[in-house]
């Protein structure tokens, strides 16, 4: 089988897999990385959204080979370096937005790839942002207002906190 | 219980923190060493004959251990039914077998005929695809007034119809119900469908087999919302594993909303593989299996009728509903269109004559159960509608209809059975009216005329029947099992307790909730708790997290526990303390005599409990650890009243929500962030059924909305923010905790007030529209306004 290697979360590592391992697999399966979540088979739900050269991709519809050499960011090297959460996931935390935590990992990657594009977005931009990135338990209220607030806006105005 | 300290905080979660950084422990991520893995070959057709399976070459490929087929399983249980549902002549349901892979015959597109386990997932897929199946395709039935004529093709042949039960309640009002109508002044009838959802919660299903042939003891691994359920089913009625041999863990579970209440056949299947090749068994389901697997929901076709006086006073409602159960009857079925909604038809108004009939009826479809609300989103959705049309054909206000006839004296027995024992609807819809500015609706909506789009508002009640449910009561409606919930409030010797709940957190927030509970009672810090849930190896049998129950069934369990705790810890206390028992007084975590300035504090207690050198062993145990089962006396009655803006595209039918508003009474709240977050869901979710969702299979049954390109998901950007309320707090008479529960609410409540924005924003068009089916999609509403 060939051999893949990549930098994920800073660390070099490298694993052999089959021509159709996805990235998701090589990442869950093979260095025990699972907060990586796969939630559906058509690329639509976004649970499994990762960090690839700094761009948010879809782990679940992405060949491990492909990613040979590439920067690969996870949810797992997401806090700061002395284990506390960073700015979004602890907006996240604060503003309640997540319940059963599984769409989660990819909606904090998603966010940090919206914040980086784009520091201050409107609550549209958010929403729009988010439209590969599927949660059934928030009704996306305290996501939005999450994000929002991760970017320094006062949120305090947003109804129902 | 007042209404400080602990309870009443918006504590954050503390489980956020393994879920935001990666550490959540989903099943998923459970690999046990040396597991193999299944992958199922399920029926591509809806209903056939099995003419031959030969997985000779499937055998052969690279990997496989194992392949299964039905005839592992001839002699074996079947899955069960969890509820009997007694008919209008007195006739016990119809009840099919439910086998774990296909004997024979298929019945729906998804039916699972053969598994191959192999060293891979991807080995087991491949050799999936080798197997040789023949299937003679049958006529299938789909359509769920075409199956109960006569000649339709019978999904079962063995039970003679495909008319599960046909249900009528209350059977003794019926005559007087009809006089009612004969005599009234105004009727006004709506047929409707609410219509087949998919759950669809996040994580799909998985389940991972484990056996010790030394000990002979299984082990589950599943996504469930109630282990001990899942133990209980699968071990004497499938399996024949007694409990004490069987161990099922649900860890973290990624979303249920009800579809992860039932016993499953891939739990079954790989408890039953792992002890046949000695080896784990892990089976993940994919996305589009899901669809084809996971229970879904609703799918009822009703025909309401109410009745009026000239001043629009209710007289009497009559509905006829045709329920669909699917192929088989899973777990819960047939308890969701009668006990779950039949009892809940007098809503929030005084109906003084109600009948309903309910048809339940086999289709060559994937089996349909509880999804979140279950019964309750079909009642408030046709009884919600109908008043609304009825005062739109009245020339009423249809505010001020509702008003007219809200209950307003409580405890309120209703024709339907049940009784309500608090709630002000008044009060919720006076929120209501405040939080979304119902006065400026009229602005609104003539700034949306001049932008040349059509708002309309949609204003409804809802009442539930939750916090599920009395045994004693549900046990003569026909459940099969009691409905309680147990705690284990393990004090350890310094002083931190660890408590064994029977509810499951699959979402909740559990974690954080229930040690605010524990934590106000004894007066301690609530991070000196922590809550242990979903293994039966640790908490005694509890019955789990649906029908909105875990806090005033699972969190009154827990009170009581506690207080078995509280009364011991008393005792020792009064030892130590040389005082009299009835004068020691338990605050902020320290025992004190009354009058007295002489106290002991609680690790005081708590280590003397288990160093026991100065205590009282000649009349009291060492240790403090104590379980309590909880069943209450009545269900709980959640109300509310919500509101829904829309704009309609008059070029295109698009409908956008401008605004939603929920002012709901849940009684007391423990955590009010959580409870915001339980009503954004579930109004998401409604929001999902009124515009968006829709499970549809073609005429032969195939199903065309089987992955998440085809079935609408609400994303973030077809909901506004919404504006939520519970201020107003009518407590539960009759648990301890005074809460009403929280978690299907917004899923209630929310789609008949999106259906009635769009009717009202189509009539202030001049459109001659009183009803468009859900979804809204822009398609059916442009096609209505063409009419």
């Amino acid at each position: 089988m060939p051999k893949v290697s990549m930098t994920v979360n800073g660390k070099a590592v490298s694993g052999e897999v089959e021509g159709r391992t996805l990235l998701v697999q090589f990442l869950r399966e093979t260095l025990g990385l699972t907060g990586t979540h796969v939630g559906c088979d058509t690329s639509q739900c976004g649970a499994c959204t990762v960090h690839v050269g700094g761009a948010a991709i879809k782990s679940c519809t992405t060949f491990a080979l492909d990613c040979d050499g590439a920067e690969v960011s996870t949810i797992e090297g997401m806090a700061n370096a002395d284990g506390s959460l960073n700015t979004i996931q602890q907006a996240f935390q604060d503003h309640h937005g997540l319940q059963c935590g599984f769409c989660t990992p990819g909606m904090v990657m998603s966010a940090a790839a919206l914040l980086k594009e784009n520091p201050k977005p409107t609550e549209a931009e958010v929403r729009h942002y988010l439209e590969g990135n599927i949660c059934r338990c928030t009704g996306y209220h305290n996501i939005v207002k999450a994000i929002l607030a991760a970017s320094g806006q006062d949120v305090s105005a947003i109804a129902a906190e | 219980m007042p209404k400080d300290g602990h309870i009443g905080p918006a504590t954050k979660r503390r489980e956020d923190l393994r879920f935001l950084t990666g550490k959540g422990r989903y099943t998923d991520d459970i690999n046990v060493r040396g597991q193999a893995y299944a992958q199922f070959l399920r029926s591509n057709v809806a209903h056939g004959r099995i003419r031959s399976l030969d997985t000779a070459a499937a055998e052969s490929m690279p990997g496989v251990i194992r392949i299964f087929t039905g005839k592992d399983f001839e002699g074996i249980g079947g899955l069960p039914c969890g509820w009997q549902i007694t008919d209008k002549h007195g006739q016990p349901m119809l009840e099919p077998g439910h086998p774990v892979l296909a004997q024979g015959k298929v019945r729906h597109v998804g039916d699972p005929i053969a598994v191959v386990v192999a060293e891979t997932e991807s080995q087991a897929r491949d050799a999936v695809e080798a197997i040789e199946l023949e299937i003679e395709e049958l006529p299938a039935v789909i359509d769920m007034k075409a199956a109960v004529k006569d000649g339709a093709p019978l999904v079962h042949d063995d039970i003679g119809s495909n008319l599960c039960y046909d249900w009528g309640f209350v059977e003794e009002n019926k005559a007087a119900v009809d006089a009612a109508f004969k005599t009234a002044d105004h009727v006004t009838t709506l047929e409707l469908v609410n219509q087949r959802l998919t759950a669809n919660p996040m994580e799909p299903r998985v389940a991972v087999g484990d056996y010790d042939s030394s000990s002979e003891h299984h082990t589950l691994y599943t996504t469930s919302q109630n282990p001990h359920v899942i133990r209980l089913l699968m071990g004497a009625f499938v399996l024949g594993i007694p409990e004490h041999k069987l161990r099922v863990v649900a860890p973290d579970v990624g979303g249920g909303f009800g579809s992860k209440i039932f016993h499953y056949a891939e739990e079954a299947f790989v408890t039953f593989a792992a002890k046949a090749i000695n080896r784990p068994v892990k089976w993940t389901s994919s996305r589009s299996e899901a669809f084809l697997s996971d229970a879904q929901g609703r799918d009822h076709v009703t025909k309401i009728q109410l009745a009026l006086d000239k001043e629009g006073h209710f007289q009497a409602l009559r509905t006829e509903t045709f329920a669909n159960m699917g192929a088989y009857l899973s777990t819960f079925a047939p308890s969701v269109p009668t006990w779950l909604h039949g009892t809940l038809m007098a809503g929030n108004y005084k109906t003084p004559l109600i009948y309903v009939n309910v048809k339940a009826v086999f289709t060559n479809t994937v089996p349909v159960d509880a999804y979140r609300g279950a019964g309750r989103p079909e009642a408030t959705y046709q009884l919600e509608r109908v008043i609304d049309k009825a005062a739109r054909e009245m020339g009423i206000d249809p505010i001020a209809l509702r008003r007219k006839n809200f209950i307003t004296e409580f405890p309120y027995a209703t024709p339907v059975a049940v009784e309500y024992d608090t709630g002000d609807y008044e009060a919720t819809m006076a929120k209501l009216e405040e939080i979304a500015d119902l006065k400026g609706f009229e602005a609104r909506a003539a700034q949306s005329k001049k932008n040349g789009k059509l708002r309309g508002l949609g204003v409804n009640c809802y009442i539930e029947a939750c916090g599920i449910a009395p045994s004693h009561l549900v046990g003569q409606l026909g459940a099969r099992a009691g409905l309680y919930e147990s705690a284990t409030v393990r004090v350890n010797a310094t002083g931190s307790l660890t408590v064994m709940t029977g509810s499951h957190s699959h979402g909740q927030g559990h974690e954080t909730a229930f040690p605010q509970i524990v934590a106000d009672m004894i007066g301690i810090d609530a991070g000196q708790i922590e809550i242990v849930h979903g293994d039966t190896a640790n908490s005694p049998m509890g019955m789990g997290t649906y029908g909105s129950r875990s806090l005033a069934v699972g969190g009154s369990a827990i009170v009581r526990a506690t207080n078995k705790i509280i009364d011991k810890a008393k005792k020792i206390a009064a030892h130590l303390l040389e005082a009299s028992e009835a004068d020691i007084e338990l605050k902020d975590g320290k025992f004190t005599v009354a009058g007295t300035d002489k106290s002991v504090d609680w690790a005081g207690v708590t280590l003397a409990a288990y160093v026991p050198h100065n205590y009282p062993l000649e009349s009291l145990e060492p240790g403090l650890e104590e379980t309590a089962f909880y069943d209450p006396s009545n269900f709980t009655y959640p109300s509310g009243a919500y509101s829904c803006e829309v704009e309609v595209d008059p070029d295109t039918g698009k409908v956008t929500i401008c605004s939603f508003a929920a002012a709901d009474d849940f009684g007391n709240i423990v955590n009010p962030m959580i409870v915001d977050g339980q009503v954004h869901g579930g109004i998401g979710q409604g929001i999902g059924q009124a515009l968006l969702e829709n499970t549809v299979y073609d005429e032969n049954g195939q199903l065309l909305s089987a992955s998440f390109m085809d079935y609408a998901m609400p994303r973030a950007s077809d909901v506004p923010f919404y504006t939520v309320d519970h201020s107003c707090q009518t407590p539960c008479t009759h648990n301890p905790l005074g809460v009403k529960g929280c978690g299907e609410a917004g899923a209630i409540g929310s789609p008949p007030a999106v259906v009635n924005a769009v009717v009202d924003a189509l009539q202030r068009g001049g459109h001659d529209v009183t009803h468009i089916d859900m979804p809204l999609s822009p398609a059916r509403v442009w096609a209505a306004m063409q009419k």
